[in-house]
Order: C-alpha cells, then structure tokens, then sequence
C-alpha cells in the first residue's frame, strides 16, 4: 500500500459557475495519499471533471482549499503549477501543426529546456509508453487513435510530474486498445511512483485500476474509500447499485459462455 | 519586331510613377488593415457584443461605395488638417495618400476582422484546453496554438483584403492620389482604349503577384521556416519604405498643378508645366480630380493652381443665379474668391467652355429646332444625355426652370458616350461643352440660348492663396492670359480625344502653345 503522506489535499471545495445560483462542487473535502490512485466516478453533471480541474486550477474553485504537500495552490501562479502536474484528457489536443515529438517535448521547451536534453528525453518517453521512435517526426493526423492516447500520456509524462491528472484518459479509443491503454499505464503509475486521479464513467476501468474510488453525485462526495471495501460494503443504495454493476456484468457473461444463455 | 504602338510606349513610360505608388498605397493600407484588424479581433474573439458590433460596422463599411468613401474622407482630412493647424500652426496634406489610405483601410478591415475572428473561434477546444494543460500562458497559447492553427483562415482573408485593396485602389485617382486608376481615368476621357487595358492589366496581374506574395509568406509561416518568414517581412518592409520615399528622391518638385477629369484639363495642366517648365519652375500634375475636390485644395494649397471656368464658381460656389455679362462675372468672381478665400484669379484665357445643348442637324431639322426655346415645347418626348455632375448642378436647374424643359428621360454618362449617344440617335440632345473638339467632328448644332439662361464660362487661371504673392510663379504663368482661343482649344482638345491618330496632352499643349504663337 502506498504511504501515508498526502499529495493532494482538498478542503471543502465549492464551485459555481453562475455567481451562485447553483453549485457544481458542494463542499468536497477529499485526499490523495501520496503513490495512490484515485478514481473519480459518478454520472454526467456529478461534479467529477469540476473537482479534477479544480487541482491544476484549469477551473478555480469559488471557495475552499486545495494543497499538493503543504503548499496552497490557489496562492501560487496556475501556470507553474500546471507544469509539474501531468494531465491527460478524452479529447487528448495533441497540436495538429507541431510533430509527435514536438508534442511531447512542448512543456519542456516552455521551461527552457535545451533542444539536445528534450531530444533525449522525448525518445525515453516514446520507450516509456511503448511507442516506436519513428513516429517522432511523424504529424499527429496520422497516428491512430491509441498511438494518440499514448503521445498525450507521453506529452503529460515529459517534465516528469509526480501527479498525474487524468479525464477520461481512454474514452476514445476501443474496448481492446483501451484495456492495453489502462494496463500500461497502471504499470507506469507503479513504476514511477506517480500519484493518479483519474475521472472515468465506466465502473468496471475504476474498479481494476483505482486503489481507492470516490464517488459523485450532484457536486457532493457520496462515498469513498478503498475499491475493495466500497465493492463489498458500501454505505449507500445508489453507490451499491452502481458498484453492483461490474458484477452483474460479470455474471451475465459467465452465463453466456456457460451456454444456457439470458433468460 | 515593329516598333510599339505609340501608345504602349507612353503607357510603358508611365507604369513606373503610377505602379510604385499603387503599390506603395495597397501595401500601406494593407499593413494598416492588419495592424487595426488583428488586436481588434482578439478582442472581439473574447466579447461577443464587441464582436456583434466590429463586425456589423465593418460590413456597413464595406456597403459604402468605394468611390464614395474616397471622396468622404477628402473633406474629412480637410476638416482636421484646418483644424491641425489652428491648433498647432502645421498643416498636413488632404489629398491624395491621406483620404485614399485611410478608406482602404478601413475597406481592408472587414475581411480580415471576419476571417481572425472566425479562424480564431474555430480552433478545437481540446487544442485550447491543452495549451493550458501543458503549461502555457493564454498569450503563449494564442502564438503558439491558437494563432498557427487558425492562420490558414486569417491569410484568407488577408488575401481577400489584398485584391480588394489593390483592386479599389484604382479609384484613388479622383482624390489626387497617382495609382493605376490613372490610367483608366485618362483613358476613359481619352478614349484610348489602350490605357483603360493597360490600367486594368496592371492592376490585376499587380493583384495576382500580391496574392502569390502571400500564399507564399503563409507557407513560410506554417512551415515555421521563421528567419525566412522574417526574411519575407523585411522585403516587404523595406518596398514600403523605399516606396514611401521615392516621391522624396529625385529633384523635388515646388509647384502641384491640378487637372480635372476631362481632355482640356489634361492639355491646359500639360500647358502650364510647360510654361513653369520654362522658367526653370518645377511642378507635378494631380489630374482627375473631381470639381469640389479641386477647388477645396486650391484653397488649402494643396493644388497651387489649376483652371476652372467662371459660370461653376458663379454658381455652384457663389451660388448666384443671375447671369450678368461675361466682364461682369469675371470681376464680381475675382473679387469674391480674392476676399473669401484669398484665391487669385490671375485671368481668363481667352476661350469659353460653356454648357451648350447639341443636337444632330438632321434630328433638330426633323424637329424644327433651332433654340432651347424650341426644344423646350418638344423636351417631353425626347430623351437628353449629360455629363456625371451636369443634372444635379445649379445651371440645370436655372435652365429647366428658364425655358420650361420636361424630358421624357434625363441620362447620365461619360461625356465620350455622350457624343457618341446622340451620334447614333441613342439620346435626342446632349449637355456638351463648347469647347470640345468633337462637336464640329460630329458637325453637331449647338442650340441658341435667348433668354441667357446659362451663365458665361471663361476658363480663367486660379492660384492658391499661398502663392498669391508668388511672382516668379505669377510672371510665369503670366503670359497664358488672354492668349487661346476657342478655335485653337477645340484643335488641342480633339488631338487628345479622337479616336485615330491621338496625341498625348503633353504634345497637344506644345502644339497648342506654336498655334497661338507662343514659339517652341
């Protein structure tokens, strides 16, 4: 199990978009031990994404608090911080005009990086996630879409954060390339000591990547702990429902297999 | 090869002035289109309602005829260049590159507003978000994402701008800027067909090596080949430089003579350059300008002479509607442009370029016409062509209401269509002017004025007021008075015009000068 120190800390963060009229984020207090990773989950609309962004302040919280270590990230200058947190979306933005290895190198020539220590750097990472170093030079429109996942892990990988933040990661790729996707970078995780947060809508990905799940709903935290725990005992209906899931799944497709079919 | 059509020749002698300056104007209005577009359409990019009303005023903009908005910003600048001065005892020039600059501009804008805008809305989200995320400041993300990948949208519509700009540019001419336009102003009056062409040529091939420039710094720009792009934006720099100072090279010219929009303008402007010529005086030629035009910037000493004919003032600037003797009015005009403006009337030239009604012989002997009188009983069922200005002037006006004229249709159009008009029968009669050479080539019969409707209109030789007391300039100018007749006008002005073996204005006003015994 990982340690004990806590790498991220968020204390009773609000968030309204509206000047108050309603609230996305409705008092979450919330921490991330240092080394772990941490699932967000919840339906659309739960506060999920709000909360993720909240961390490398892609969307200020209204009020509360959030700390990496000791230090208050609301004080500091977001575009620093935004530097040493790695961060990975559905939507991915790799630069269509900038090539792969550009791409992956962009945050270490924003800190000034030499060009001959990004080069070496960006063929590390290319091992690193397991892509060939000839798609370097290669532009992103011809990549399929998981060698793309893969360039955006490399690209938050590059200025070697110790947080990892992650929307959505796998949304757009296949089922079987997604699964390849999550295992490596679980193991990524593992061997880099990287801590994770990681918003997904798919309990079953939450539940065979996460070592702890925190779930959402309408801007409030439900329930959170251990996968394990919140798999086998959790405190509410709506959160054993949806933990439910995987399982029923499971079961419907052992019945498959074992040839009597649905009834 | 045989040698060039004369023509060609003058026109090829020529490109040199009017493409350096067309250039120099495109480019600077260009430059200025960007300089104002690009800040104002980050701007708008992030407030809608800014953006709602940039881009609707820009469209209005564009609406406004071209021709128009040159011409609006002359008494504009004019406004403000009189105002400058009594502010800070200096004065800038209202003609010319100042008003045509300022309207290209401004018809440079909409293009490139709607393009920036656009280009720069249309860039993906997650291209956005993760200039954010890896690190970026907003302005690092607009240069090094935003901006790049909405640039091929942008030099479209920098590119659209560009043909625009050099294509209105040719309308420049009539607010005194030398351009392209020059070409196919002169050639319109003219009738040489060969400048029209030359002017249109020029502008478009001008349009389509400007369109390449472009294409050409975009792929340098996408390709983020920077020293080469930078390279690229240096050359241009220093053709607008060296542009905008090649007017100041060369020996500097003293003296600016204007010229109206028609064929004895263009000899009498030859004329007098010639005569300043003489004495050692240097000058430069504005020609085509429009009449209100001409006048304001004698008046501000941006034209220091040029000739005009009194029946205009009388009328249109006195806004007289009696029609005294011709003595009479060239005195009261005198004293009324010394003692308002301070403008000095140096004296007449001895002919007269009047309106004249004109008809064909044939169509008023079928008619029984001999006088306007007489025209007047059959004006409702005949059909009249005029010049641009000559239906909204004053003396139309004094002359419908003199003899009770109702024409069935009142035409307007280039005054060489006009005489070809009623040439052909097209129109019944014509507005024409009595000192042009076409009305005894088209043995046309000028109708008789009984009542004195239409006031005299001597040609008379006007100096702005900060050369009044000029008398080197004066006594060059000098021994122009009195000397020409209408006869020897006629001759020059159908040198000019005709259509078969035409001579420039240059060699129409030498000729003219041996005629009336001036010497060589």
């Amino acid at each position: 199990m990982p340690a004990q120190f806590q790498a991220i800390e968020i204390k009773d963060a609000w968030k309204s978009y509206d000047g108050g009229a309603s609230f996305a984020l409705r008092g979450i207090t919330l921490n991330v031990a240092s080394g772990e990773f941490l699932a967000l989950i919840g339906t659309s609309g739960s506060g999920k994404t709000t909360l993720l962004k909240s961390i490398n302040r892609l969307v200020e919280p209204t009020r509360g608090g959030i700390f990496l270590g000791n230090e208050d990230v609301t004080l500091g200058d977001p575009v620093q911080l935004r530097r040493r947190i790695g961060y990975v979306f559905q939507g991915i933005g790799l630069f269509p005009h900038l090539t792969v290895a550009e791409n992956i190198g962009v945050t270490l020539r924003l800190l000034g990086w030499t060009k001959a220590a990004i080069a070496t750097r960006v063929a590390e990472l290319l091992d690193l996630t397991r892509l060939p170093r000839e798609l370097g030079p290669r532009m992103p429109a011809t990549l399929s879409g998981g060698q793309s996942q893969r360039v955006g892990v490399a690209r938050a990988l590059a200025a070697k954060p110790r947080i990892m933040l992650m929307d959505e990661p796998f949304g757009a790729v296949d089922p079987i390339t997604r699964d390849g996707l999550a295992k490596d970078y679980r193991a990524l995780h593992d061997e880099l000591g990287l801590t994770t947060v990681m918003v997904t809508h798919d309990v079953v990905e939450a539940v065979l990547l996460a070592d702890r799940i925190a779930v959402l709903e309408g801007g409030e935290l439900l329930e959170c702990g251990p996968t394990k725990d919140l798999l086998a005992n959790p405190k509410r209906q709506s959160v054993r429902e949806l933990m439910d899931m995987p399982r029923r799944q499971a079961e419907r497709v052992r019945a498959l297999t074992a040839g009597s079919g649905p009834k | 090869m045989s040698a060039l059509d004369p023509r060609i020749a003058e026109a090829l002698a020529r490109l040199p002035e009017y493409l350096g300056a067309h250039v120099v104007l495109s480019l600077s209005a260009l430059a200025l289109g960007l300089a104002f577009s690009l800040p104002l359409a980050l701007l708008a990019v992030r407030a809608p309602r800014l953006r709602w009303a940039l881009l609707t005023t820009a469209s209005v903009i564009q609406t406004i005829p071209s021709l128009a908005l040159l011409a609006l910003f002359y008494p504009l600048l004019l406004a403000l260049s009189l105002l400058a001065k009594a502010a800070t005892g200096a004065q800038f020039s209202a003609l010319g590159f100042l008003p045509s600059l300022l309207a290209l501009t401004l018809y440079s804008m909409l293009p490139i507003l709607r393009n920036t805008v656009t280009g720069l809305m249309g860039v993906e989200a997650a291209a956005k978000e993760a200039a954010l995320g890896v690190g970026m400041t907003p302005l690092q993300s607009l240069l090094q994402v935003e901006l790049p990948l909405a640039l091929p949208v942008i030099m479209a519509g920098v590119r659209t701008a560009s043909a625009l700009v050099i294509g209105t540019a040719t309308l420049s001419t009539p607010v005194g800027q030398t351009s392209l336009g020059n070409y196919i102003f002169t050639g319109l009056q003219t009738q040489n067909w060969i400048f029209v062409l030359f002017g249109c040529v020029a502008a478009a091939l001008l349009a389509l090596a400007a369109d390449g420039l472009l294409a050409g710094f975009e792929h340098l720009i996408a390709r983020r080949s920077r020293p080469r792009a930078i390279a690229a934006g240096v050359g241009l720099l220093l053709i607008l430089v060296a542009g905008g100072l090649s007017p100041f090279l060369g020996s500097p010219a003293q003296y600016v003579i204007g010229a109206k929009g028609f064929p004895e303008q263009y000899v009498l402007a030859a004329l007098i350059d010639q005569r300043l010529g003489a004495t050692g005086l240097k000058s430069v030629t504005r020609s085509n300008l429009g009449s209100a035009v001409i006048f304001n910037a004698l008046v501000a000493g941006d034209v220091d002479a040029y000739v005009d004919y009194s029946g205009t003032i009388w009328t249109n600037f006195m806004h007289r509607s009696d029609t005294p003797s011709r003595d009479i009015v060239l005195r009261e005009m005198s004293a009324w442009l010394k003692q308002t403006y301070g403008v000095t009337m140096l004296g007449p030239l001895g002919f007269e370029n009047a309106y004249v009604l004109a008809m064909r012989r044939d169509r008023a002997a079928a008619l029984g016409i001999h006088s306007i009188d007489e025209l007047a009983a059959a004006s409702p069922r005949l059909a009249v062509g005029g010049d641009y200005e000559i239906f909204a002037r004053p003396e139309w006006q004094a002359l419908r209401k003199a003899y009770g004229l109702a024409f069935r249709q009142e035409r307007q159009m280039q005054p060489i269509f006009m005489y070809k008009a009623v040439a052909d029968g097209e129109v019944d009669a014509i507005t024409a002017f009595s000192s042009d050479g076409r009305i005894a080539e088209l043995d046309l019969l000028t109708l008789g004025d009984p009542k004195q409707a239409i006031p005299p209109y001597d040609a008379v030789l006007l100096i702005s007021p900060q050369r009044s007391a000029d008398a080197a300039f004066a006594a060059a100018l000098k021994p122009l008075i009195g000397r020409i007749s209408i006869l020897r006008m006629r001759e020059a002005n159908l040198l000019v015009s005709r259509e078969e073996g035409q001579a420039p204005p240059e060699e129409a006003a030498r000729r003219l000068w041996q005629a009336v015994g001036g010497g060589q």
